[in-house]
């Protein structure tokens, strides 16, 4: 038997040669959460008896010489946004704390046919908005690194589980940077796919034309293999594209000869850490050392893409969560009281009894009031805000002309480069509360990672150096769109002459 | 571009939310902000830009016209606030 910090591909192997069975590594990792997920509280959900199920019917199988799927036999956590049939599927949300799905995301049902142990369901930023996990409504999520900081997020418990060896494997989601920006905080490995890579069907939207599903781990191979499971057309989803997926586990570790990498100078101008700075330029002469062309591309408007996103994305979000209205499913305010407070206030209003709200308007208002909170208050304001009558082309339209220039930048950039190279974040894990009251400042944590969502591209987020006080570094990677394997193959290159990504916390 | 009260409260209706007196004035305030900051994108000119409402411009996507199961509704009310087996309950929409 290996240790907790074992790759997932390494367990692959051992599970196929017989050297250790399922049951073995399924509880090796819950006992890890027994001991430490108290402290990190990175899971909402640890689902120890089915899981143990799981791998002993898997293990049964695979010793019978049956067929078993891509996966079997490895625990993978899950983000609660995916939803699973029978089981809670919360989004960190008060709205959904007692909803439970009454069918299978694809995401879910794929990991089931490769066999995957799903192990637990983890914490996150409500809906996915937020940067810092902090925003769920249930519990905060630390850093394993230091525990008076923050996970990011909004795939904070996915980010968190995977640093702590709770998991091999965890499934994220990524919207502005909800997979790279934790990833890069936590110190392990992320990727958001291309825009269509992975179905979104029954995966709880947050904004639609920007979603996307991906995985995390402690290396590039096993994002590598998770990926050839996560990854491919749904005719359940009809923005999935019907692109071939190729062998991600078969070329990772395959060096790109001739790798043209490019990096982009406006993001290393005032704002960014000199730690970070210097760690991600140290990056670029690893890549030097291995062959690759280093050059200076230029993203004219990504300095615009805070301000594209937070006009996009709450307007898809405000569309989004008029869902919740305590009808359908969810939280529904207590009706009675409801009821009693508008009659004393028509009672008081006399004459102007008009403008008080009718019961079921006030139904939903009460509901989505108490159900939600402030983030997404704030996110449904913004967005309703910005597509309501004289502001649209304002914003909204303008918001979708700038996206087109981002994506343009991008082809171009891609016309020279094979890959970009830069920071994820501009610092590391900060402490709680610290931007509780800066929304903006919240926002300004996506500056490095929204832009792929925008334009549609692949990114990926690798450890690449530590502070001084000993907080992970992410080196962000962006690809064109569909050009995972390409962005696999550069990120292995690094891990295979670097050691970040195998560096741990220590966890009291 | 700032924001008064009065259109946080007018928006709070569209959105249907309903804010209390304290969220009124710190959203007043965030929201204005935040609304500041993004007005940064009309010092670009994008008169002949096409607006890219998504990121994968995938067009016509159709699905066979073919009747196939769906959820049964004793499925799809389980999770109701409020139902009788057959609908979903709201208080009254006209008059009591």
């Amino acid at each position: 038997m290996s240790s907790i910090h074992t790759k997932a591909t390494d367990w692959l192997a051992q599970l196929e040669s017989g050297s250790c069975t399922s049951r073995e590594i399924t509880q090796l990792y819950l006992d890890q959460i027994e001991r430490h997920d108290a402290t990190v509280q990175a899971f909402l959900q640890v689902h120890r008896e089915t899981a143990l199920e799981q791998a002993s019917e898997i293990d049964k199988r695979r010793q019978a010489g049956k067929p078993v799927g891509r996966l079997a036999g490895l625990p993978v956590a899950v983000k609660d946004i995916l939803c699973s049939v029978g089981q809670a599927t919360t989004c960190g949300s008060k709205q959904l704390e007692h909803f439970v799905a009454p069918y299978d995301a694809t995401v879910m049902a794929r990991l089931k046919e490769a066999d995957a142990v799903l192990i637990g369901r983890t914490n996150m930023d409500e809906f996915a908005m937020g940067s810092s996990t902090e925003n769920s409504a249930f519990q905060l999520t630390r850093n394993p690194w230091d525990v008076e900081r923050i996970p990011g997020g909004s795939s904070g418990g996915s980010a968190a589980c995977v640093a702590a060896a709770m998991t091999p494997l965890s499934v994220g989601t990524d919207t502005g940077g909800s997979i790279r920006q934790p990833a890069a905080l936590c110190g392990v490995s992320g990727m958001k796919p291309s825009y269509g890579r992975v179905s979104r069907y029954g995966l709880v939207a947050f904004a639609s034309s920007l979603d996307q599903v991906g995985p995390l781990a402690s290396s590039v191979q096993d994002l590598a293999l998770l990926m050839e499971v996560l990854a491919g057309h749904d005719p359940l989803d009809s923005t999935s594209a019907p692109v071939e997926v190729p062998s991600y586990t078969a070329t990772v570790d395959e060096p790109l000869e001739g790798l043209r990498v490019g990096w982009i100078p406006e993001q290393f101008s005032s704002g960014l850490n000199p730690e970070i700075e210097a760690a991600v330029r140290e990056a670029m002469t690893v890549y030097q050392s291995l062959g690759a062309n280093v050059q200076e591309i230029s993203l004219p408007h990504a300095k615009y893409g805070i301000a594209t996103y937070y006009i996009i994305a709450p307007c898809e979000a405000s569309g989004n969560l008029a869902r919740y209205d305590g009808v359908h499913y969810g939280y529904r305010t207590d009706e009675q009281a409801m009821l009693t407070e508008l009659r004393d206030q028509l009672q008081a209003a006399g004459e102007a009894a008009e403008s008080i709200d009718s019961p079921l308007v006030r139904m939903y208002r009460k509901t989505r009031s108490e159900g939600f909170g402030p983030e997404v208050k704030r996110r449904i304001m913004l967005g309703t805000y910005a597509l309501s009558k004289g502001y649209y082309d304002a914003y909204y339209l303008k918001a979708l002309k700038v996206r087109r220039l981002i994506r343009h930048d991008y082809d171009q950039a891609f016309e020279n480069v094979d890959v970009l190279l830069g920071p994820v974040t501009a610092s590391p894990a900060f402490r709680f509360g610290e931007k509780t009251d800066d929304p903006l400042g919240m926002y300004l944590e996506d500056l490095y990672t929204v832009t792929a969502n925008l334009a549609g591209i692949a990114g990926i987020s690798i450890p690449c150096g530590f502070t001084a006080e000993s907080l992970p570094i992410g080196l962000q990677l962006q690809a064109p769109p569909f050009q995972e394997e390409r962005l696999l193959r550069a990120a292995s290159m690094y891990q295979s002459a670097t050691d970040w990504h195998l560096r741990r916390p220590t966890l009291s | 571009m700032s924001l008064s009260r009065q259109d946080v409260e007018k928006i709070s209706l569209l959105a249907r939310l309903q804010l209390t007196e304290e969220e009124l004035t710190v959203m007043t305030e965030q929201l204005s902000q935040i609304v500041q900051y993004v007005d940064q994108l009309s010092e670009l000119e994008t008169d002949n830009v096409e607006p890219m409402a998504h990121a994968a411009e995938l067009f016509n996507v159709f699905a066979d016209d073919k009747a196939r199961p769906s959820l049964d509704r004793k499925e799809a009310l389980r999770n109701a606030p409020k139902q009788d087996d057959e609908y979903y309950r709201v208080p009254a929409v006209l008059g009591e």
